[in-house]
């Protein structure tokens, strides 16, 4: 009878106990005026990626529709940030190419993690030839600058967006490697892995139950500086050719053909240019504010 | 001595290969036996290997050579399937409570972790056995659901304990429990070892210590450890009241007493403990001993003396226990 009267005790202070750690990550990130504007441009990258077609004014603009009476318009009310050598409406390119980009920092990152993470688990958990060999060809891809290679590996593909995805996620995932096996290292020395291994837990459980959420911190970090280094990768293949093809709505081939009309009629690349610094510069300041959550000296 | 023996460690070598190819002695020989229910403390400089022996004993370390036996089953030798049954007998506490714990498990989850692995109790019956055994620490149901990091260093080094007793084990080995908390945290945390020895009889524990005062008032025998090897052994007021080894005398000589005084006979080690990769000849402590004898302790390894019913001491100038003829 006792627990009747417990119950209700117990279940109203729960509910707080259970979010404590959210509410104090969301007080720690709120506080920096810098991670609320990267929140803000993220927030805003990812609504224009996913309503952009609805967004754009003259959405049929963004795949090659041709106007040449309303060609390279300056900014005005009707075009807001004018029209390109063939009359497209840049904003409704720049809108529209939001979801290329979002797919391409998406997919180079996520590729990154889905071969890296494991590799690297793999190199710190082992020690001997297996993790060797794994790390000294993570060295070999890491000493190449990442940028050539991937233009080497699209130059082998031919250029296109989907081969340039491939090339940069082809570099990219040697910086997991080394980061969590680095983590991998530290925490697999830990004591609780000790006091884990002695409560009966085995190699697997160990790995996926004590190291890995410890290192999942780090990772979270990277990958969202490295959504906006992917993009800006992906943007340089785009301007270089390797990339998307115009008229294809790329915000890195918008300025690569805009690029012909400088200075005069800047607008063609000046606004793909900032929608790239933008989003750039929003996943770098989200990244930073997760790592100030999430950096143990902040508990 | 008719207590049947819980952890029996026969002849163990634990050795570290080193990258340059020196060897890490940090064992050597070592012997030592717990009969059931017994507490022995394992006192040593740092440095001496008493950690060492403690992760050996729970294979978290591998020995090189030797035999280890808890409640009769082998530990070096043993399957997955044994070692699963070892995990269950014993189990141990660590130094520094912060980092033994899972910073990303609430402790709730820390406690029930070993008998999701050990046991078949699941959902309600578990939840119980962990609030209970959390409960018995003196933390009541608010710390469940916290994190390692919103504890104190007390609430978390009980924690561990619960952790380690919820599994009902026979042998806990306990290493330096106290020494990474601070002076009245270590009280209460002693408090409830010295409990543990009247609410669980029957549990053998392993004491490992460099704090004679503690040992003395929790264990019942002791064992000294200098570079990886026993130096002496015997019940504790015997062997800290009158010490036959050097070493041991120098150790309980260097105990802070509260008298401004200074004593006379107070005998004082000169040096560093020497590298375990470069273990002395001979007797090994005879490059800091004050009466090493020359062409004798830097030659011969002494012989392991008793020198009493029940005492031992690694020493050329240990008086030997006087045979009394048997009448």
């Amino acid at each position: 009878m006792t627990d009747a009267s417990l119950e209700p005790r117990t279940a109203a202070i729960r509910p707080p106990m259970r979010f404590r750690e959210t509410r104090r990550a969301i007080k720690t990130y709120s506080r920096s005026f810098s991670s609320m504007l990267g929140l803000v441009i993220v927030v805003l990258f990812l609504f224009i990626a996913a309503f952009g077609p609805w967004l754009a004014p003259y959405p049929e603009d963004a795949y090659g529709a041709v106007d040449f009476a309303a060609k390279l318009l300056p900014p005005s009310a009707e075009h807001w940030f004018g029209t390109d050598q063939v009359g497209s409406d840049i904003l409704s390119r720049v809108l529209i190419g939001a979801r290329t980009t979002l797919q391409i920092g998406v997919t180079v990152t996520g590729i990154a993690i889905l071969i890296g993470v494991p590799l690297g688990l793999i190199a710190g958990m082992t020690s001997g030839w297996i993790s060797e060999v794994i790390m000294r060809i993570t060295d070999i891809f890491l000493s190449i600058p990442g940028l050539i290679l991937a233009i080497a590996i699209v130059g082998a593909l031919g250029p296109g967006i989907l081969n340039a995805m491939i090339a940069l996620s082809l570099v990219w995932w040697p910086g997991y490697v080394r980061l969590v096996q680095a983590k991998t290292l530290s925490e697999r020395n830990e004591t609780y892995v000790d006091a884990a291994r002695a409560l009966g837990a085995g190699p697997l459980r160990v790995l996926f139950v004590h190291v890995l959420p410890n290192c999942l911190s780090p990772i979270i970090v990277k990958a969202s500086m490295d959504m906006g280094m992917a993009i800006l990768g992906a943007a340089s293949l785009g301007f270089l050719g390797l990339g998307a093809q115009p008229p294809y709505p790329e915000w890195g081939a918008m300025i690569a053909t805009g690029r012909a009309y400088l200075p005069d009629w800047w607008w063609a690349t000046f606004f793909p240019g900032l929608a790239i610094y933008l989003t750039v510069l929003g996943f770098n300041l989200l990244g930073d504010g997760l790592r100030d959550v999430f950096d143990p000296r902040q508990r | 001595m008719s207590d049947p023996a819980m952890l029996a460690i026969r002849d163990l070598d634990v050795h570290f290969p080193l990258v340059n190819g020196q060897l890490v002695r940090a064992v050597e020989k070592l012997s030592l036996t717990l009969r059931a229910g017994e507490t022995v403390g394992l006192v040593g400089e740092s440095g001496s290997g008493k950690t060492t022996v403690g992760k050996t004993a729970l294979r978290l370390v591998r020995a090189t050579a030797g035999q280890i036996e808890i409640d009769g089953m082998d530990v070096i030798g043993a399957s997955n399937r044994d070692l699963k049954k070892l995990r269950q007998k014993a189990q141990i506490i660590f130094q520094d409570p912060h980092s033994s714990l899972n910073p990303r498990m609430t402790i709730r989850r820390a406690v029930s972790e070993g008998l999701i692995l050990n046991t078949s109790l699941r959902g309600k019956a578990l939840r119980d056995r962990v609030a209970e055994t959390l409960d018995a620490m003196g933390l009541s149901a608010q710390f469940h659901d916290r994190y390692p990091h919103e504890l104190s260093g007390g609430q978390k080094q009980r924690v561990c304990i619960a952790r380690a007793l919820v599994l009902e084990p026979d042998l806990l080995v306990l290493d330096e429990p106290t020494s990474a908390l601070d002076v009245s945290v270590q009280a209460q945390i002693l408090g409830i070892l010295k409990d543990l020895r009247a609410t669980r009889p029957a549990l053998t524990q392993l004491f490992i210590s460099h704090n004679l005062a503690v040992v003395r008032f929790l264990c019942e025998r002791v064992a000294v450890m200098y570079l990886g090897r026993i130096v002496e052994e015997g019940p504790v007021e015997q062997v800290f009241d009158d010490p036959c080894h050097p070493y041991t005398r120098a150790l309980l000589s260097a105990v802070p007493v509260p008298e401004a005084r200074a004593r006379p006979d107070r005998m004082r080690l000169t040096g560093d403990i020497p590298s375990p990769t470069n273990v002395p000849k001979g007797c090994s402590f005879h490059t800091r001993c004050p009466i090493a004898e020359k062409g004798l302790c830097d030659t011969t390894p002494p012989p392991l003396r008793r020198t009493g019913e029940a005492r031992m001491a690694l020493c050329h100038f240990a008086e030997p226990m006087l045979e009394t003829p048997a009448t």
